[in-house]
């Protein structure tokens, strides 16, 4: 336990010490809220457009945070050898993994609340009813996209090319599952691919607990579309997770 | 007591046997020097003997454990400075060595290892701003910040200046002193001789010589006598150096003759070394 502290200390303020990270992983969602905020006007799914709005870059910063900041991160510390470092020390690979998971779900955390308050200052969104069902919502979405993020890191095999390949997936998924505004209008086919990406079903979750106060509970569907996601994500992790850089 | 045990030991990748049958003992408080050229299977040695790789074939014990299955104790136990790895960029030197003094049980003091490394003056600054030698010093730091009975070094002064090298070596004497035992791989001959208690020389994967930097210039080492007649130059090589001397000498006084620039050496510890790496598989 005091490991796993130490641990977590230790990641939050790599985090936070890179400028990199805290702009395009913690900023870059918030930015775009404002900025969308001002743009978007009148209703969608029957609620005042920036409260739409926020549930879908509730979604956005999940995968950015969880799914692409993770993976950049974990393939620029193992490439620069990082973790074969760490693994010479007495760190078990388990507190590492679980150090490394809850310093992103701190900073997804941290993000959630900046874009309420953001949203009620700047737009009068209102704070969620349902706290219960949205916050647990938040750590299965974190868990899933971060299996995800492991997973593609596994797959990613050098530092240069990371962040172009992750953010590759991460924007046109961002747009075909409606976290930038709904897909209603979208060509069909572009909605069929959006039908199967886990966003899709995150942003489901949240439109329904935020915006329609309903329980985490009645979306089964989603859960368990995010939940195979997750397996899928977690199966490719643990047989593909390396801890030393590929050979230059 | 041994710190460190290898037999026969053997690690191939695919149809490239890296490591072909390797002994050696490393006692409590030595310093060892693995020594060869690029390709020898020096770090493939060292990394399976960290616990970074599998072996093939053979027996490895690291201070009673199997490092591939190692008890908890292992870690606390080691200090590894890699041949290649970076750290957090962003983190200071002092924050880089508080990290990694917050992994051990019973670390040391954290700006008493800054000040062993010679890093003081660069305490506060980012990592990302050191230069090569100080990046290689932070790894010297956070290696020892654990209290570590035996410490791996692969390489450590590779890219150093001629100061910086002399720097790291007083660090690294200053080790022993304090009664660690030191693994050292080097590709620098001056560097194992002035460090390491005994030395193995590595080529293509096996051991091809090893012993205190002394002995491998004497032991059946062929001693040169050089001496200049008639205007000539003159080399014999011999292993009974007395003998020859003195048959030498016996004739020039009967002749009364002077032997000039007459001149007996041993061979370097580079010579034994060169010697030893360039002998071609049929020799």
């Amino acid at each position: 336990m005091r490991l796993f502290l130490h641990e977590l200390r230790n990641q939050q303020l790599v985090f936070w010490r890179s400028k990199e990270a805290a702009l395009f992983i913690f900023l870059f969602p918030l930015l775009l809220f404002v900025l969308l905020g001002s743009v978007y006007t009148g209703k969608i799914y029957g609620v005042p457009a920036p409260e739409a709005l926020l549930a879908g870059l509730l979604g956005y910063g999940c995968a950015n945070t969880a799914f692409a900041g993770l993976a950049i991160q974990l393939v620029v510390r193992r490439e620069l050898g990082i973790l074969k470092r760490l693994r010479a020390t007495p760190l078990s690979a388990t507190t590492y993994i679980a150090a490394m998971l809850a310093s992103t779900l701190v900073v997804f955390v941290l993000q959630v609340v900046a874009l309420f308050v953001l949203g009620r200052i700047f737009y009068g969104t209102p704070f969620p009813h349902a706290i219960g069902s949205l916050a647990l919502a938040i750590v299965i979405g974190a868990a899933v996209f971060a299996a995800l993020g492991v997973a593609s890191a596994s797959l990613i095999h050098s530092a240069e090319g990371s962040s172009a390949v992750v953010n590759f997936i991460l924007l046109p998924m961002a747009f075909l599952t409606g976290s930038f505004g709904p897909t209603r209008h979208y060509p069909s086919f572009l909605r069929a691919i959006g039908d199967v990406l886990p966003l899709k079903y995150f942003v489901d979750i949240m439109n329904a607990v935020y915006l329609h106060r309903q329980a985490l509970w009645t979306k089964p569907g989603a859960l368990g579309v995010l939940g195979a996601w997750g397996a899928t994500g977690l199966l490719v992790a643990a047989l593909k997770f390396r801890w030393q850089p590929h050979e230059s | 007591m041994k710190a460190i045990s290898v037999r026969g030991l053997r690690k191939a990748y695919g149809e490239l046997e890296a490591v072909r049958g390797v002994d050696f003992d490393i006692e409590e408080g030595e310093v060892f020097g693995l020594l060869g050229p690029n390709g020898a299977g020096k770090t493939t040695t060292v990394e399976i003997l960290e616990g970074y790789r599998t072996h093939d074939a053979g027996e490895v014990t690291v201070l009673g454990h199997d490092p591939q299955h190692p008890g908890p104790d292992f870690r606390q136990r080691i200090g590894v400075v890699l041949q290649q790895s970076e750290l957090w960029p962003n983190l200071s030197v002092l924050e880089t060595h508080r990290v990694f003094a917050g992994y051990y049980k019973h670390p040391r003091d954290v700006d008493e290892v800054i000040e062993l490394v010679g890093l003081a003056e660069k305490r506060d600054a980012r990592v990302k701003t050191l230069s090569g030698g100080q990046k290689r010093r932070l790894d010297l730091g956070v290696a020892l910040v654990g209290d570590p009975d035996l410490v791996f070094l692969d390489e450590p002064t590779t890219g150093f200046d001629p100061a910086a090298r002399r720097a790291a070596w007083e660090m690294i004497r200053s080790l022993r002193s304090l009664g660690k035992t030191v693994l050292l791989t080097t590709h620098y001959l001056d560097e194992a001789e002035q460090l390491a208690d005994r030395v193995a020389v590595m080529r293509e994967g096996r051991i091809v010589t090893i012993g205190t930097p002394r002995e491998l210039t004497s032991a059946d080492r062929e001693v040169e006598i050089r001496y200049r007649r008639n205007g000539e130059e003159v080399l014999l090589r011999t292993t009974e150096p007395t003998r020859v001397l003195n048959e030498l000498t016996g004739e020039a006084l009967a002749h009364g003759e002077e032997l000039e620039r007459l001149e007996v050496r041993r061979p370097t510890l580079e010579e034994v070394y060169l010697a030893l790496v360039s002998e071609d598989d049929s020799a």
